[in-house]
């Protein structure tokens, strides 16, 4: 069975489909919905058996790099949040088939926005590669 | 056969034993006041007993028949009433052998302060608190690999070290916060062995504190059933159903509290317990005594020379309360010098947030929430804070419609 990241971006992907103003800003209760098709979607992959993990990545970005000998790291901020691809966080699929984890993609990506109506959320699909040894001779 | 005389036990060795009994029957779990009554109750029938029939192991002895104690009062509404009619008339037991005491000897081992606070927690998890090595990793979501690879540095780290000396008791009591505060996500809950920890803690030395810290923990501890919905919403304190709150455990944490103000040497964890105790005695939020509460947290910040570099949370704890005394704007006053050192945390957005909206500010409130939410680093909290600057923005927005 291979192992699928779905990833979330913040404001990120391809061009989105279509505008939407950031989630502190929508009514309530499309708030309310929002999180609880997400909840429903772990609720639903735990009980497919098809569940590995979920996490939510903060905002705050740092960049990192080796600044030498005897210096400290490089650090740079940015580039900012509403520009970027930043990842907000995924989802860990364990699934038949690569089809299987683009419909769980799809599903995802219809998580009601403000006004109740599906996001059509970019999400980044990403198969994970495998660290078992494998029982066959490679070719 | 049996040489009489060299049987006996004198009164002396069998006070001796009381701490380890204790000790033995709290660290299995059992209610630390029940515990005390039971051995109570089972001294006394020694006392009868023991001069005809001297038992092989006494210590084991008054462990089985302090444990049939507990059964019976478990079974018995009046036992239970007698016992907490006894804690009421009685002054706790004097202090206790700190050398005999195998559980505070293993906590400053563990607590040793060359270790980091990670591995302070994952080693007093083991060798106090009896959990393995799985369950460690289950509560703090690593690899087991990682907790064993922690706790094995640890204990090498620990190699050639003097544990005999006593240890400090201030790293100990804030590695068992670091544990309670660490939460309750795993199959082991660590709000729940943190508080069996510092029971056992409480049982080893006279230091109030250790004591404070107790209170503290059973008193929040108390508030968990009405903080969170059924589809696991954080609900604040002043919208909790208190009916939900255990009125055993703040009765507990009360009686504690109690008992180690009595010391007359306050500190940041029973000045803390004396908050948190303010708010459970409450009926409703509305009835909070927050002019008591903002008394203590001027004892609190008191308690550093500066306090906004050195204890910041106090200090914006303090400024709530400044808003329900003094009123929202006098709050947000107080949060200003904190800019500069609490300016990127969540929990300072979303006070201001708090006062912004008492005050009557919805959109100012509205950003506020939003920055909070853009900073926090748990899922519930930022969720909960979406929803408030969601609802504070909605209502701003009622309002302007509704006055434009």
């Amino acid at each position: 069975m291979p192992k699928y990241l779905l990833l979330k971006h913040y404001r990120g992907g391809p061009e989105p489909h279509h505008p939407f103003p950031p989630m502190d800003q929508w009514a309530p209760e499309d708030v309310e919905a929002h999180f609880a098709f997400l909840r429903n979607v772990r609720e639903q992959l735990e009980a497919s058996g098809e569940y590995v993990d979920s996490q939510a990545l903060t905002p705050a970005q740092t960049w990192v790099r080796y600044g030498g000998p005897d210096a400290a790291p490089v650090t740079t901020d940015g580039p900012h949040p509403e520009t970027s691809d930043l990842i907000a966080g995924w989802y860990m699929v364990d699934v038949e088939s690569r089809e299987r984890a683009l419909e769980i993609a799809a599903h995802i990506s219809s998580e009601p926005g403000p006004g109740g109506g599906p996001l059509h959320e970019w999400i980044d699909v990403r198969e994970v590669m495998s660290h078992a040894p494998s029982s066959s001779d490679a070719a | 056969m049996i040489d009489e005389p060299a049987r006996r036990l004198d009164e002396g060795a069998l006070r001796a034993l009381v701490p380890r009994v204790l000790a033995g029957l709290v660290r299995r779990g059992e209610d630390f006041d029940a515990a005390e009554d039971a051995l109570q109750e089972a001294l006394l029938e020694a006392l009868r007993v023991w001069p005809e029939h001297l038992p092989r192991d006494p210590q084991a002895w008054l462990a089985t028949v302090a444990t049939r104690r507990l059964v019976d009062a478990r079974r018995s509404e009046a036992a239970r009433q007698r016992r907490e009619e006894a804690v009421f008339a009685e002054p706790r037991a004097g202090a206790t052998d700190a050398e005999a005491d195998d559980t505070l000897f293993l906590l400053f081992c563990c607590c040793h302060p060359e270790l980091s606070p990670a591995s302070q927690v994952a080693l007093t998890l083991r060798a106090v608190g009896g959990l393995t090595t799985r369950e460690i990793a289950d509560a703090f979501y690593v690899p087991e690999a990682t907790m064993a690879q922690r706790i094995s540095r640890a204990k090498r780290a620990l190699r050639g070290r003097r544990l005999d000396q006593p240890g400090d008791l201030a790293v100990v009591l804030r590695v068992l916060y670091l544990v309670y505060t660490a939460g309750h996500a795993g199959r082991v809950d660590l709000a729940v062995e943190a508080i069996r920890l510092t029971r056992q803690l409480a049982l080893a030395t006279e230091e109030p504190e250790a004591r404070g810290l107790l209170a503290l923990m059973l008193l929040n501890h108390a508030r968990l059933p009405a903080r969170f919905d059924a589809e696991g919403r954080i609900v604040t304190l002043d919208r909790q159903d208190r009916g939900l709150w255990d009125t055993g455990e703040i009765a507990e944490g009360v009686r504690v509290l109690q008992s180690a103000l009595a010391a007359q040497r306050p500190g940041r964890y029973q000045i803390e317990a004396a908050i948190a105790a303010l708010h459970d005695d409450a009926a409703g939020a509305d009835e909070t005594d927050w002019p008591q509460i903002l008394a203590w947290y001027d004892d609190l910040v008191a308690l550093t020379d500066d306090p906004v570099r050195q204890d910041p949370a106090a200090v914006l704890g303090r400024a709530v309360a400044v808003g329900h005394v003094h009123g929202p704007a006098a709050g947000l006053r107080e949060t200003d010098p904190l800019r500069a050192v609490l300016g990127d945390r969540h929990r300072w957005h979303a006070v201001r947030g708090h006062l912004h909206e008492r005050a009557g500010d919805l959109p100012a409130a509205a950003t506020a929430y939003a920055e909070a939410a853009r900073r926090a680093t748990n899922v519930a909290e930022r969720n909960h804070l979406v929803r408030q600057a969601a609802r504070a923005r909605a209502s701003a927005d009622r309002l302007s419609s509704g006055c434009g």
